[in-house]
């Protein structure tokens, strides 16, 4: 039997060495989820809004070990109460409420327990659809776990129904109705069988079980995978209605799975670089921002923390990045999924690879030493006599304890991208001017490249600049770094950067400004020299500024092209705008004052000269009558008039027309009345006069 | 009728000829008309002379706001016909003042000097009124 094992051990050690897994930044479940969880889960007075909510909190906080509030408690016991004590028969409420209480312990009495399990049986007796066998039979778990007694009386029947909705593929129906199966359903049906196992008064079939172990083998069968190692599970097609994504879709599989594996007795043989894939899934999506994929994730890998088929070991780096200057040691934790501590095991870096040299390793078969008071693998890389520059680390877990290959599930080879950063040398600088027919270096002047310098060239159209230095790492091979770039800029912002070439050992640049005068733009002027040279495992990168270089140039010819518009500070727009200027129509051209008024006394002179003419004729006012009755009317009648015209008078001025009319009615029939006594006491008096 | 042609009705054609006739060269013959014209038109009545007058000053007042109008130009055009109208609206109404009030006009004859008058002032008013509305 132990030979066995031991053989069976040996195979899944050979299997898994030959997977290598690609490199996965992962590491296990640490302090940042726990303070993400605080935030994210945040009750509002006590109460989470809804009894899957309160349970999805409760849980995280329950796996992280926060502790439980009595302001939760206070909120949600009294629905727990409510839900439990009520007479519904909605065997979800009942579900989520005993959910919910398993983790807070409210104060609810064996009665209300014993009537909600007989609803339950109830439930599980009449149900057809996987979710009323679900909320059923994990009811009456949560119950069982409160000290109750209960059993589920026809567990084999139960069994074979769930059971009977499963598919050859290993998925699960809903019901036997629904034509799609779901893998989230499969996951749910496995805990279900699980708890029924778990429930039954006496043992139900062996060989039923045997048949759902096969199930599950074909379910992992249908596993996908990412470019990174990582495993999960979705469903066939993305695009149905009960879609849940991969996160939910994993979680509830590893749930069911778990569960299973807990009650069954001998092994599920699911290979264990499998579940490590699937571990590696739920440590690869960092802190989700979700409260739903949060839980998930966390009660996933609680779930993988203590399983019985085989736990995952997460090989994670602390710090990826190593300074030779501060003589860092490498160092590597060897942990399972929530940060707990792993089984004596010895951590050996396989092979060390440049990242310019992918093909031959510089490091081989390394064992790292362990630390076990801060249970960390720690190895001293400067004896190692490694270089700065970037590094493909593979690592490799081998278990003290052979019974422990069947428990615990590590990868063959783990590969880490690390940094070793060092402080690089820069050494022979040199700068100069030299005219393009002698090639002499005779104008070469020395540079220092640890400081900013202030030099002053001057050159030609004909003439060229020459720039070289050497850059050494640390072991004092010639290093290649990512960016070796010199600028030019000019007076007016036009820059000219130029990437320098390594030859020989050393970096060189030969600026030919006869072949540059037109990338130049033909602009003459003092030119800034800037050096930059930097790289991720140079501790000391830099950007220098050499100068300046007066250039003369020759003269633009018509059709150069002109220098390119320099940028526009982007936040220019939203200062203010051109100033438009309107267009008004011109005002009339007036006359002046002076000749309106002129003419307005010119005007006025006709009147003076009737005036006058009516005086020469002999005007008289002789039949104008004597008594005083038609006098005061004829008077009446003049002022009749001399009111109108003033009315009009008045009316021009200031009154408007409607204020006129109703005045000028007045005024009219007045005037009418006065006129007419006048008129005919008149036309009587020239009547007798003419008669006599 | 048209009221010049009535204007000469208040002396004879006869006269004239007879003049024109005894006329020996053009020049002395127009300056024998205008003394003609004048003596004849100093026979009329003076409250025909009045009304004349009258007429006279409203034409000569339209005449120089119409040479306002051509030094200036029609800006308030509005202004300008208002009172260019105003004048020469009252100058047609006392026309037909005339023309009613003449004695010697057998059309009407049976229509009293005041009545006339009446309706002069009448009408006057009510141009006047649509005058300063449209003066502006």
């Amino acid at each position: 039997m132990a030979r066995n094992l031991r053989l069976l051990g040996f195979l899944a050690l050979i299997c898994a060495s030959l997977s290598i897994s690609g490199a996965a930044v992962i590491r296990p479940i640490n302090d940042a989820h726990r303070s993400a969880a605080l935030e994210l889960f945040v009750p509002t007075n006590g109460s989470f809004g809804s009894l899957e909510e309160a349970y999805e909190a409760l849980r995280t906080f329950q796996i992280f070990g926060v502790e439980k509030s009595t302001e939760i408690s206070h909120a949600t016991c009294p629905v727990v109460a409510e839900k439990l004590g009520s007479s519904s028969f909605i065997s979800k409420d009942l579900f989520l409420a005993l959910r919910v209480n398993s983790i807070l312990g409210c104060q609810i009495d064996a009665r209300t327990f014993e009537d909600v399990a007989s609803k339950l049986q109830a439930v599980i007796k009449n149900a057809s659809s996987l979710v009323d066998f679900h909320y059923g039979v994990e009811g009456l778990l949560h119950i069982k776990d409160q000290g109750i007694s209960v059993a589920l009386s026809d567990a084999d029947g139960t069994f074979h129904s769930i059971k009977a909705l499963s598919q050859s593929d290993g998925r699960w129906r809903y019901d036997s109705n629904s034509a799609e199966s779901s893998t989230y359903a499969a996951g749910i049906a496995l805990e279900t069988l699980a708890g029924v196992v778990s429930l039954a008064d006496k043992d139900v079939d062996q060989s039923k079980i045997g048949i759902v172990k096969h199930d599950i083998i074909k379910l992992f069968d249908s596993i996908k995978s990412y470019d990174d190692g990582t495993l999960y599970f979705d469903e066939k097609h993305v695009d149905a209605s009960e879609y849940k994504g991969p996160l939910a879709t994993s979680a509830s599989v590893i749930r069911g799975v778990t569960a299973f594996a807990k009650v069954a007795s001998g092994r599920l043989n699911i290979p264990s670089d499998k579940m490590l894939g699937l571990a590696k899934f739920f440590l690869s999506i960092g802190i989700p921002g979700c409260t739903k994929d949060l839980f998930n994730q966390i009660e996933s890998l609680s779930h993988l923390e203590d399983n019985r088929v085989s736990i995952p070991l997460i090989l994670s780096l602390p710090s990826t990045v190593l300074s030779l200057t501060t003589r860092d040691q490498l160092k590597v934790e060897v942990t399972t999924v929530l940060g707990s501590a792993a089984p004596p095991l010895t951590v050996s870096l396989v092979q060390a690879f440049r990242s310019d040299s992918k093909d031959t390793p510089v490091l081989e078969n390394q064992e790292l030493q362990f630390d076990s008071e801060n249970t960390i693998h720690y190895l001293d890389i400067i004896p190692l006599k490694l270089d700065a520059g970037k590094y493909k680390l593979m690592f490799e877990i081998s278990l003290h304890d052979p019974e422990n290959l069947n428990t615990y599930a590590t990868a063959g080879r783990t590969s880490v991208m690390a940094f070793i950063t060092g402080s690089i040398n820069i050494g022979k600088a040199e700068i100069g001017i030299f005219d393009s027919d002698s090639g002499k270096s005779e104008a070469l002047q020395k540079l220092d490249l640890s400081r900013d310098s202030a030099l002053s060239l001057a050159a030609n159209h004909l003439q060229k600049l020459h720039l070289s230095f050497q850059l050494t790492t640390p072991l004092g091979h010639h290093f290649k770094p990512h960016q070796v770039l010199l600028k030019l800029r000019h007076e007016t912002n036009v820059e000219h950067i130029f990437v320098m070439e390594s030859s020989a050992r050393q970096f060189k640049i030969v600026l030919d400004f006869l072949s540059l005068v037109e990338k130049f733009y033909y602009l003459s002027g003092k030119y800034e020299i800037e050096l930059t040279v930097g790289d991720a495992a140079m501790e000391n990168s830099f950007l220098r500024a050499l100068g300046h270089i007066e250039l003369d140039l020759p003269k633009p010819p018509e059709k150069a092209a002109r220098p390119p518009p320099l940028p526009v500070d982007p936040y220019s727009r939203f200062g203010p705008k051109q100033e438009i200027a309107h267009i008004f129509r011109e005002p009339e051209r007036r006359p002046p004052k002076e000749l309106s008024l002129t003419f307005l006394a010119l005007t006025l002179l006709p009147f003076v000269g009737f005036l006058i003419g009516l005086m020469r004729l002999g005007v008289n006012l002789k039949s104008f009558p004597s008594s005083v009755v038609p006098a005061s009317f004829s008077i009446l009648f003049h002022a009749g008039i001399a009111a109108v015209l003033l009315l009009y008078v008045l009316f021009w001025l200031k009154l408007d027309l409607f204020t006129t009319l109703k005045v000028l009615g007045f005024l009219g029939v007045f005037l009418v009345f006065v006129g007419h006594r006048t008129l005919s006491h008149h036309a009587s008096a020239t009547a007798k006069l003419k008669s006599s | 009728m048209h009221p010049l042609g009535l204007y000469l009705t208040s002396f004879s054609y006869q006269e004239i000829e007879k003049k024109l006739r005894m006329a020996k060269s053009t020049s002395s013959d127009a300056q024998m008309l205008i003394r003609s014209l004048r003596t004849a038109y100093a026979a009329t009545p003076t409250n025909l002379k009045i009304i004349d007058l009258y007429v006279v000053y409203a034409i000569v007042t339209a005449v120089i706001q119409v040479v306002y109008m051509g030094v200036v130009g029609s800006f308030p055009f509005n202004s300008f016909l208002s009172g260019v109208l105003s004048c020469v609206g009252t100058a047609v109404l006392a026309v037909c003042l005339r023309i009613q009030v003449n004695k010697e006009n057998k059309e009407f004859k049976d229509l009293p000097p005041e009545r006339a008058y009446a309706d002069f002032i009448l009408c006057n008013l009510v141009l006047h009124l649509v005058i300063m509305n449209f003066l502006g």
